[in-house]
């Protein structure tokens, strides 16, 4: 398998040199493969968020790289880094952050509409995909109109509409109850399974962590184990 | 979908929106109503000074333009007839004797101008003859009729009938004295004018210069007012040994008051929507700052920093599409009832005529001053939105994503 994503010895350093130094990351290598169904795992402060922000081209490392593909993201501009989200990450929220004004199927095809897709192949993949995560039944509605549950689905169907290379989940099961937690994990794992979508959570939920193939283990801002399940 | 999500977002905050798209409503009607009584207050004075005292066009001896003195008679009177006869821009024109006089009854004596008229001809480019409030237009009174002003009557303490008398030189310095019978007392806008101005017949006067007779001024109405300029210069040519001037030569004041009037209006609109501006910009900011997970979202998945700019513009400029023609439209309203209505400010009137300004105000503006205005509110909106629209490009998408 390649790897989708790649980073050699990355850290992140705030307030270098200075007394009150704090190292978020302290030299991360990893690589994650196509089709992996990863999580990120850690205590706060473990540097988590920080080790996903630069994989997710969000912030900028001190030192070492990361690698998206064949693309060094960690030597891209500003403007380069947005375009390169749009065509090659997908993005799930831990409060959904979908576009309360636009419909369910309006919120999957903006990301088809920011890459300039025709109005017929938007219309066609928003709904293959509101019907992949069992939301056929509403595109019409509003986020204020869904569930917590039913709205983190379409922010999967959002992040799977730009045909990602992978999927950046940060805590999405946080802010839902049981159900729609388990009914979430199954869709993405099924999605991972039939259509070898990579993704890669950041979690503290157990339920997350249970449904995981590969569990990467963070510490003070660096592996301290890194874990593969057969599930 | 940006212009989409933008009206969408208009309407989140029914509420807040709804403030201030009254708030630009309000404030573009209140200050074209404004415009207009101030635009209808210049207009008016400027059509009764025109219509009363001073019309078109004037046509004088040059010398008489520098000195007012009875010897700068216009050559060659019956010449200029002929041209204005021939001119098709002249509606009509009447001739005039001018002289500086003493105007005295046994209450006293008091300086005034002295407009000797032929009645016919001064009737048809003047509205004196419809200001008659005693008596009337040259009529009544067979020998030596006079009109005078109502304020100079009072002066006078005299009323209809009454014999004054009034004394001008001739040319070569000879006091000629006549005395008149008031046949008509008149009343127009401006007080200090009707109190500093008789008239008598040109034959009466002419009579009473003898070898001096003649005329001193040609007033012209013109058939359209716009072209009063173009039929000055026309004329000036024609008769290149004469002064032609246009009634914003002749009367200086009247016409700088106009030039003026339309740049006063657009800098009082354009304080306005300053005012109004910073209500938006306050709105939006508040929208921007409620909205931070949700631009850092927008950010975060690949919409590039313009298209977040624009968004932010184009809803601010949806907010003033709707208060700004919607004020624009109440004004034009507005100004079109009280236009025809009329706005009775008698109760102010004695201060208005001190003015020039009759006490009836009919407020009106030109047609392609709304259009401007519509514009104005729109260029305000994308210039109030630039604030804004910079500070949510100054959001970080990490941060911003996680905000509470």
């Amino acid at each position: 398998m390649s790897a989708v994503i790649k980073t050699e010895n990355l850290k992140k350093y705030y307030n270098p040199g200075e007394e009150i130094e704090v190292r978020a990351l302290d030299g991360v290598t990893m690589e994650i493969e196509r089709g992996e169904f990863t999580a990120i795992v850690g205590p706060s402060g473990s540097g988590k968020t920080t080790l996903l922000n630069i994989i997710g081209g969000l912030d900028h490392q001190t030192d070492g790289s990361a690698h998206i593909g064949d693309t060094e993201i960690t030597a891209l501009s500003d403007n380069q880094l947005i375009d390169f989200r749009l065509h090659n990450i997908g993005f799930v929220f831990q409060a959904y952050n979908l576009i309360p004004v636009l419909t369910a199927e309006e919120n999957v095809e903006f990301i088809m509409l920011l890459q300039k897709r025709p109005k017929e192949e938007r219309h066609q993949r928003a709904m293959e995909l509101l019907t992949a995560v069992g939301l056929d039944d509403k595109v019409g509605n509003r986020p204020g109109e869904l569930s917590g549950g039913q709205q983190q689905r379409v922010a999967v169907a959002r992040a799977l509409a730009s045909k990602p290379q992978f999927v950046l989940a940060d805590e999405p099961t946080a802010n839902l109850d049981s159900q729609s937690t388990s009914d979430l994990l199954d869709i993405m794992a099924d999605l991972n399974k039939k259509e070898n979508i990579t993704f890669l959570f950041s979690t503290h939920d157990q339920r997350v962590i249970d449904r995981a193939r590969r569990i990467i283990t963070l510490e003070d801002g660096k592996i301290i184990s890194d874990e593969r399940h057969e599930r | 979908m940006l212009t989409k999500i933008a009206w969408r977002n208009v309407w989140r905050n029914t509420l807040r929106s709804s403030v201030v798209i009254t708030s630009i409503a309000m404030g573009i009607w209140a200050g074209l109503f404004v415009i207009s009584v101030s635009a209808g207050l210049n207009d008016q004075r400027t059509k009764d000074a025109l219509d009363t005292y001073i019309s078109h066009i004037q046509i004088h001896n040059p010398d008489f333009v520098k000195d007012n003195n009875v010897e700068y008679r216009i050559d060659g009177i019956e010449n200029v007839k002929s041209v204005l006869d021939t001119t098709p821009e002249v509606k009509a024109y009447a001739e005039r004797v001018i002289l500086g006089g003493m105007v005295s009854s046994s209450a006293g004596g008091f300086g005034a101008k002295i407009t000797a008229v032929v009645p016919e001809h001064e009737m048809e480019v003047s509205t004196m003859h419809t200001k008659i409030v005693e008596g009337a237009y040259f009529e009544g009174i067979k020998r030596n009729p006079i009109v005078i002003g109502k304020k100079l009557a009072e002066k006078l303490k005299i009323g209809l009938r009454k014999k004054i008398v009034i004394t001008f030189q001739k040319d070569n310095g000879d006091i000629v004295a006549g005395a008149f019978r008031v046949a008509g007392i008149y009343k127009t806008s401006n007080a200090k004018a009707d109190e500093a101005s008789v008239f008598i017949r040109a034959s009466d006067a002419n009579r009473l210069l003898e070898e001096c007779a003649g005329f001193h001024e040609v007033a012209i109405l013109v058939n359209d007012l716009e072209t009063v300029e173009t039929t000055t210069e026309k004329l000036a040519a024609e008769l290149s040994g004469l002064k032609v001037r246009s009634w914003r030569d002749v009367a200086p004041d009247l016409g700088y008051a106009d030039e003026m009037m339309m740049q006063m209006l657009y800098i009082i609109i354009a304080i306005i929507l300053l005012a109004l501006s910073f209500g938006i910009v306050n709105t939006m900011l508040m929208a921007v700052l409620e909205r931070k997970r949700e631009l850092g979202m927008l950010m975060s998945v690949g919409m590039n920093k313009t298209k977040v700019f624009f968004m932010i513009v184009i809803e601010t400029v949806f907010i003033s599409l709707v208060g700004g023609p919607l004020g624009v439209v109440l004004g034009f309203l507005t100004v079109k009832y009280f236009g025809a209505q009329g706005i009775d400010l008698s109760i102010v009137g004695k201060g208005l005529e001190e003015f020039g300004i009759s006490s009836t105000i009919y407020p009106n503006l030109e047609p392609n001053f709304y259009l401007n205005v519509a514009v104005m509110v729109i260029i305000a909106a994308i210039l109030a939105s630039i604030y804004p629209a910079r500070k949510a490009l100054q959001l970080k998408p990490a941060e911003a994503v996680r905000a509470i």
